[in-house]
């Protein structure tokens, strides 16, 4: 499940690595057997996982063809660009619900409840939803229904008609998603946070209002996929079928179309934080969610490799230092982790967060904060070197052991536009990551005094406050829902 | 590391029952395929290992399935079971340790130190606050001693050092499962590791770590209002089972687990005969079976422990729950059903399916999209468990502006034509072909696998019940889910809670310590 996983990673400097950088490794440890290390570790057998075929057609779509007889399944999806950052900011939500009214609403040949019928009674689906940067269809089916499936799902994408009532349950679906925003703590605490990262108009952080999804019409759901449709594709297809007549079959439909036009790129700003601490007041928890945040990079940054190093050594598992620090070592949280972020086409977040109950938010927000500054304090050790590049590297190999996870990597590389050998070249980076890769990275990217400090939590629970952390006025953060602006915009009569 | 998730929000809850199907020619074809991947074996010891080879990529994953659970825990120490697992993770003699020996020693102190503390503390009267701020300082000055030797989290890190993927565990009522995936060359390493914590665990760190845990209880109870909700539904629709146990356990308790009684769990539970180790994936039983059978031999030998044996009476009337507080409403009800060994536990399935599953579930259809009243419908079994008698239960979550009560009203009137209308052919023939195909998508996760092996060798004594089952599944008739549903889904068998928002000014009052 989708949850701040319990063993998140993001430690940081720790009392006893300052030990250990003191007294050296082998005196911290002195075991006199690691059992362990006399169990033989044979050669791995050999891998060549298997790429899927690329072609490219002349019009610019391009597809990919990942055969897999394992089991009589086919799946596919079209990936097209352009998502919720692209939205008019008065529509905020357009995506999200075009996302589920897309697929609900059907065609003219069938509508969606028929669909529905049509493929559930084959144990096969068809889904259609929006991100930050992409919408997709996806398809999955039986090998027997697989044509059938790939028309209809075809049909789909090149002929919906969107239909009001539709629109109107994507709205209803939305709406109570809006009110029921603040019930939930680590919600809020994620969200605001990211606000407080890019702005709250940023088109990173912009959340739908009850007023901006009442403003969609249908003519929008329509201008939207009339304008995205002719971006680049990228066409994906895996599973139990014959190459040659699957390459036919896609050829057929896609080289038809006309050349791709690219959207101009985006030229965002990000100026992270105003550094400080702000509060979120909720009086039925008695745990608070502290989020560390600034601003993080992209993937096209040549230090990432030595910041996924570093970030291993943060708060990657076990042995990481938040981990140790602040869980192991002083129970203060089940759930604490993060690091410095990196996206693919804008800069990621920095993000730490740690949760502990409501009198420990002081003390468990310095800790932790300790534990990030002390990346520029505490230096890094072989051990900790070790330790992060044999987790990252040892684990490698499960960003690509399904022929479906290798297939999903070479979608994503093509839509953001890396090189196909990017995962190569990227772990060849993270072999190369010395001592003075890290020390320099920490002074470059770890700045304790350009980062925010969110607290969710139970205010007057909170003791000592959060002046004790010394970090100036404590900014009240108002999450307030807006009503909205008017009766138009209520749907399924959220007035009440 | 986890408590399993209560949460219907999250769908994945159910899917592990890879219940049904409908395919007699596949099912034959695909369970002979099985048999020649699988090689099971009984240890002397009473474990049971499963080595299903699929040799697609260089890996492996496996699970570790007790047979344990917080239902298991004794009264008064509701949560060790989950206590417990997280000490499985602390490491052995062998492992976590700078001196085993003198650790020992030092852990004994503080056991006693802790049993002095918690005398005084718990005395009813006479309580000597001075004597007990002694005592605490005698018991954080044992740890203190005792945590001299520890090298903290060394079991996890030599796992992940050697590219252990996904490393968790999730305590349910029924069950413990220990779980993560590794590059097929650390087989060995794994057994070591993995039969180490099974037979020599050592109660290093464990008041830290019950602070963890209540963070834990903090976080995922207290702290959410549908956990809050479903620990009080459950608590309420249960009188004497322990499935109406809170089962991360209630503050009290979990707050004073000993490390002797941990112990004393696992001494109990952790035998051979309670234990089914799954590994799925690169691995040839040829070599790896001999390697397996030498590490998991140290497990404690012994048969199966007596099950607990209350049996929760039968419901005579309809109880309700209502938190009235500042968040949006909710609903949730459920009615008693039998476990899972009951010769309609496909019909359940059935149910659950054609109420549940989709666009097409009756539940959405009518709720979501016709009346226009919710945003979500869904009904599930068997909940919270399903070893003994448990629940099949509804939940809505209403549209703005709608209530609990009209979700109560809306769900009854679809209960109500399960019972007095046959289903039709096309929907039980949906639920058959989708329980079929639900299980193949399933055989190409090692680890969905691994999980699955483990839990019906354990629940039915054979893995080939995993495809067995779907005779039974074909067998659900439409008289069958009529007999069913006239049987439970009546008011004396309900239990309901709900969330009803209460406006802001009354909440303020309620603080004012109205209650």
């Amino acid at each position: 499940m989708k949850r701040l996983t319990m063993r998140s990673a993001s430690g940081i400097l720790i009392a006893g690595t300052i030990v250990a950088a003191l007294a050296g490794p082998s005196a911290m440890r002195a075991q006199e057997s690691k059992p362990w290390d006399k169990i033989p570790i044979p050669k791995l057998h050999e891998f060549k996982p298997q790429q899927p075929k690329r072609i490219e057609l002349k019009n610019g779509i391009v597809l990919f063809l990942q055969v897999d007889h394992e089991l009589p399944f086919v799946s596919g999806s079209v990936l097209i660009p352009g998502g919720s950052r692209d939205v008019d900011p008065p529509k905020a939500g357009l995506v999200d619900m075009y996302g589920q009214a897309w697929r609900t609403s059907g065609t003219a040949k069938m509508s969606g409840d028929a669909m529905d019928d049509f493929l559930e009674a084959r144990a096969a689906h068809i889904e259609t939803g929006g991100d930050v940067d992409s919408t997709a269809i996806s398809w999955d089916s039986l090998k027997g229904d697989s044509n059938q499936v790939f028309d209809l799902a075809m049909d789909l994408l090149f002929h919906p008609k969107f239909s009001e009532e539709k629109l109107r349950l994507a709205q209803q679906q939305e709406a109570t998603a809006i009110v029921r925003r603040n019930d939930d703590e680590e919600g809020i605490a994620i969200r605001e946070s990211a606000k407080l990262v890019y702005g709250t108009n940023s088109p990173y952080t912009r959340q739908p209002e009850l007023a901006t999804i009442g403003r969609v019409t249908l003519a929008d759901f329509q201008a939207w996929h009339d304008r995205t449709l002719h971006g680049k594709l990228i066409v994906g297809v895996s599973g139990d079928f014959d190459p040659a007549t699957m390459e036919a079959k896609l050829r057929t439909t896609f080289e038809g179309l006309p050349p791709v036009r690219t959207e101009p790129a985006r030229h965002d700003a990000f100026a992270g934080p105003k550094p400080g601490v702000y509060f979120i007041d909720k009086e039925d928890v008695n745990q608070s969610n502290i989020q560390i945040v600034g601003l993080g990079t992209d993937r096209r940054n040549p230090d990432v490799p030595t910041l996924a190093v570093m970030n291993e050594i943060l708060g990657g598992g076990f042995g990481s230092r938040l981990f140790q620090k602040i869980r192991t070592e002083k129970a203060l949280a089940y759930g604490v982790g993060g690091g410095y972020g990196f996206a693919y086409d804008h800069p990621a977040t920095f993000r730490v967060v740690v949760m502990t109950k409501s009198v420990s938010t002081v003390d468990a927000t310095k800790a932790t904060l300790a534990e990030i500054a002390g990346l520029n304090t505490t230096p890094f050790t072989e051990a900790e070197l070790k330790r992060a590049k044999d987790d990252i590297l040892n684990s490698f190999l499960f960003r690509y052991d399904t022929k479906d996870k290798i297939l999903a990597e070479r979608e994503r590389l093509e839509f953001y536009g890396y090189p196909a050998d990017y995962l190569e070249t990227y772990k060849a980076a993270l072999e190369k990551v010395t001592l003075a890769d890290l020390t320099a990275a920490a002074r470059k990217y770890i700045h304790p005094d350009k980062l925010a400090v969110l607290v969710v939590g139970n205010g007057p629970e909170i003791k000592p406050g959060l002046n004790a952390l010394e970090m100036g006025p404590v900014h009240a953060v108002d999450i307030t829902i807006p009503k909205p602006g008017h009766p138009a915009g209520v749907p399924g009569g959220a007035e009440k | 590391m986890q408590q399993r998730a209560f949460s219907w929000f999250l769908k994945g809850f159910l899917v592990l029952m890879l219940t049904a199907t409908a395919f007699a020619a596949e099912q034959e074809q695909y369970l002979k395929s099985f048999e020649q991947k699988i090689t099971t074996k009984v240890l002397p010891n009473g474990l049971t290992l499963i080595i299903c080879d699929r040799p697609e990529a260089p890996v492996f994953s496996f699970t570790t399935f007790v047979d344990a659970g917080d239902v298991d825990d004794p009264s008064g120490e509701s949560g060790l079971a989950h206590m417990f697992e997280h000490l499985a993770f602390k490491g052995t003699s062998q492992i976590g340790t700078k001196d085993y020996a003198a650790e020992k020693v030092a852990l004994a102190k503080v056991e006693a130190a802790n049993n002095a503390y918690e005398a005084e503390y718990l005395k009813p009267v006479g309580r000597d606050p001075k004597k007990l701020e002694e005592l605490h300082k005698a018991f954080l000055a044992a740890q203190a001693e005792a945590q001299k030797y520890v090298i903290p989290n060394q079991f996890t890190e030599v796992a992940e050092q050697n590219g252990a993927h996904h490393v968790n565990a999730e305590t349910g009522l029924d069950d413990t499962q220990y779980f993560w995936s590794m590059p097929e060359n650390r087989l060995e390493l794994w057994a070591w590791l993995e039969s180490g914590r099974l037979s020599d665990t050592v109660p290093r760190e464990f008041y830290k770590e019950r602070d963890v845990v209540m963070e834990e209880r903090r976080m995922r109870t207290d702290s959410n209002p549908i956990g809050r909700l479903v620990e009080q539904f459950l608590a309420t629709a249960y009188v004497a089972h322990n499935y109406g146990r809170s089962a991360v356990g209630w503050p009290s308790e979990v707050s004073q687990i000993t490390a002797t009684e941990a112990m004393a769990f696992h001494k109990k539970y952790y035998v051979g005969g309670d234990i089914v180790v799954a590994v799925v994936g690169d691995v040839d039983a040829k070599t790896a079976l001999p390697i397996l059978e030498r590490y998991f031999s140290k497990v404690p030998a012994g048969p199966k422990p007596e099950e607990m044996t209350t049996v929760e009476p039968k419901q005579f009337a309809e109880k309700s729950v209502i938190i009235r507080e500042q968040t949006q409403p909710f609903y949730i009800e459920g009615y008693h059903r039998p476990s899972y060994r009951s010769p309609d536990d496909a019909v359940y399935d059935a149910i659950q399916d054609i109420m549940s599953n989709g666009r097409v579930s009756r539940l959405y259809r009518s709720l979501v999209e016709q009346q226009q009243i919710a945003a979500e419908a869904e009904g599930f079994s068997p909940f919270p468990g399903e070893k003994y008698p448990s629940l099949f239960a509804f939940y809505a979550v209403p549209l703005p502006g709608h209530t609990p009560a009209e979700m109560r009203e809306a769900i009854h009137k679809e209960i109500e034509k399960l019972k007095t209308t046959d289903v039709t052919d096309a929907e039980l023939q949906m639920y058959k072909t989708r329980a079929r195909a639900d299980l193949l998508r399933g055989l190409a996760d090692n680890q969905g696998l691994a999980n699955a092996l483990a839990e019906y060798q354990t629940r039915y004594g054979d893995w080939r019940e995993l495809f067995l089952q779907l005779d039974r599944v074909d067998k659900v008739t439409k008289a069958d889910i009529r007999r069913v549903a006239n049987q439970i889904f009546v008011a004396s068998n309900r239990t309901s809670a709900e969330i009803d928002t209460e406006a802001p000014a009354a909440s303020a009052k309620k603080d004012g310590g109205a209650e």
